[in-house]
């Protein structure tokens, strides 16, 4: 089967600043597919191109088989879209946004009015149908979001960070319906930099910073690509002249503030050092994950 | 710039409905914001004044002035519409970027947003035209014209004041608009006396603009007197109708697909 997305060389030009630099990728159907990356990595660039709403400076971008930015109108009746910023209409309430959303694309009458009640349900939302979205909280915001996503029934969900900025709870919610989704076979692309959340939605990530992708896989295989299995991680202050110290255990160790990351094929031998030294800083064993692929691929300096 | 053709598709309605949608929720402040003002200019000086003057250009001073007012309150409500309203939907409230997430182009939103500021214009032409019936301002039979006429007029401000909503940025950008457009074609197009008696240079400029345009249809039909260089006046506002729609979607272009 064709993929859903596939891009050849894609570039973005900003008069001479070149934010995405000829990336390759493309996104099976049925996947969950992530783009990592730091601010400015240019994951939101990508996504907009994707969605026709960049011009393409230049490469070949297809969805479904169709050029974009040549066949837009026809791509997106096909996608749904969850932007970074809550774009919902505040003149009204729940059930009429999607109502009037849905009339974008020509779509109405009694099988969208089905469909908005299905929709509430999966998000959670049916006792606020009639409430304005004025009076929503942030997440009930993200969540109508999503449900507006689906109107169309979209073979592709497009989420630019769906879960920035909100609780735990509804974290997970929102993790629970897209899995959902996936199972009822559509294909998810979503941007993030919340690791725990790659690690557990994604079958397939790539990681971007500079516009360029540094990496990509599953997150399974990124981490054993780049990382030792187990990871000791010290905390306290003063901690340069320790480093030195445990650098004949085997361990590759690498400060970042207060914290000092040691990643060992096995950590048993710095285990056994820290034990019989006594060592006076908390210290935490555990297994490597996409956070430490994360910070090797694009430095642990501040990007900003 | 994007500089191709405009194409929208019949979606663009979708845009004017669902604007419909959210003025039928505030009728009220935008009935009293859209009339308020022409019926005060239309009592205050069609009465006061109308008593010294008596006749201008062979018709009552109530009817010369209530056409001109109904020209220029439809201009006045497309124009305001098409700046601040259009504005809010377009970067605050980021009304049309949520539409670009389903088939409707940039083409399709500006579309479906001059035809609606056209209409609210349209609104108020109907607005004004119905209490220059009631007070005796109307003589022509084919007066009701001016109606869909208003639609063509509404079209005509709106294109350009979508341009400058979509280079504005922020409202304090319109105050500019509309003191260095919007009022001196109001005060100086021949809604309140002739143009003809304006210095010859003037005459020509507002000849250039499509307040005179609209007021020169209009007032004819409006006293009942043969139109005199319609073809003329209809095709200068077609052209604003058109050339606005085109700037104002490159424009808006410009601004959404970055």
């Amino acid at each position: 089967m064709s993929p859903v997305i596939q891009a050849r060389a894609l570039t973005k030009r900003f008069g001479d600043s070149e934010v995405v630099r000829g990336i390759d990728f493309s996104i099976p159907r049925g996947s969950c597919f992530g783009f990592l990356g730091p601010n400015g990595a240019g994951k939101t660039t990508t996504i907009r191109m994707l969605l026709g709403l960049s011009p393409i400076s230049g490469g070949e971008l297809r969805l479904f088989d169709l050029p974009m930015p040549g066949a837009g109108r026809a791509i997106r009746a096909r996608i749904g879209v969850v932007p970074q910023m809550d774009n919902l209409d505040p003149d009204f309430s729940v059930a009429e946004n999607l109502r009037i959303f849905a009339s974008y694309f020509g779509l109405g009458g009694a099988e969208v009015e089905r469909r908005i009640g299905e929709l509430l349900d999966f998000v959670e939302l049916r006792d606020r149908a009639a409430r304005k979205v004025g009076s929503l909280s942030g997440g009930m915001l993200r969540r109508l979001t999503i449900a507006r996503a689906l109107i169309n029934d979209p073979e592709l969900v497009v989420l630019d960070e769906p879960t920035t900025g909100l609780d735990p709870q509804v974290r997970h919610l929102i993790w629970g319906r897209l899995r959902e989704l996936q199972r009822r076979g559509k294909t998810l692309l979503l941007t993030t930099h919340y690791m725990e959340e790659a690690e557990r939605l994604c079958d397939r990530l790539v990681i971007m910073d500079q516009g360029r992708i540094l990496e990509q896989g599953s997150p399974a295989e990124l981490i054993a690509r780049h990382i030792e299995p187990e990871v000791v991680e010290i905390r306290g202050d003063g901690l340069d002249a320790l480093g030195r110290q445990l650098a004949d255990t085997g361990c590759r160790i690498e400060p970042l503030g207060d914290l000092l990351y040691c990643y060992a094929e096995s950590a048993r031998p710095l285990l056994d050092r820290l034990e019989a030294d006594g060592c006076p800083h908390p210290y935490l064993h555990r297994r490597a994950n996409m956070e430490d692929v994360f910070l090797k691929l694009t430095g642990r300096e501040l990007h900003e | 710039m994007n500089w191709s053709l405009p194409r929208f598709s019949p979606l663009a309605l979708a845009v004017f409905r669902r604007n419909l949608l959210v003025w039928r929720k505030l009728l009220g402040p935008a009935v009293v914001m859209n009339f308020g003002e022409p019926l005060l200019y239309l009592f205050g000086l069609g009465y006061g004044l109308g008593l010294f003057i008596g006749e201008m250009q062979a018709m009552p001073y109530l009817t010369f002035l209530a056409s001109g007012i109904i020209a220029s309150s439809t201009m006045n409500a497309a124009a305001f519409e098409a700046t601040y309203s259009v504005f809010t939907r377009m970067v605050p409230q980021r009304t049309h970027e949520a539409m670009l997430a389903s088939p409707l182009e940039v083409d399709d939103i500006m579309a479906g947003e001059m035809l609606w500021c056209a209409f609210k214009g349209t609104l108020s032409t109907a607005a004004i035209f119905i209490v220059a019936l009631l007070v005796g301002g109307v003589q022509g039979d084919w007066a009701p014209l001016v109606v869909p006429l208003g639609l063509l007029v509404g079209l005509a401000f709106s294109g350009v004041a979508m341009c400058m909503a979509a280079v504005s940025p922020s409202y304090d950008f319109f105050s500019y608009y509309f003191t260095l457009g919007i009022t001196p074609m109001f005060v100086l197009s021949g809604v309140f006396y002739p143009v003809d008696s304006l210095p010859s240079v003037l005459q020509w400029l507002m000849q250039l603009l499509p307040l005179v345009h609209a007021v020169e249809l209009i007032r004819p039909l409006v006293a009942g007197l043969p139109v005199e260089g319609a073809w003329l006046h209809l095709a200068v506002l077609l052209l604003y109708a058109l050339g606005g729609y085109y700037l104002a979607v490159v424009l808006a272009r410009r601004r959404l697909l970055v």
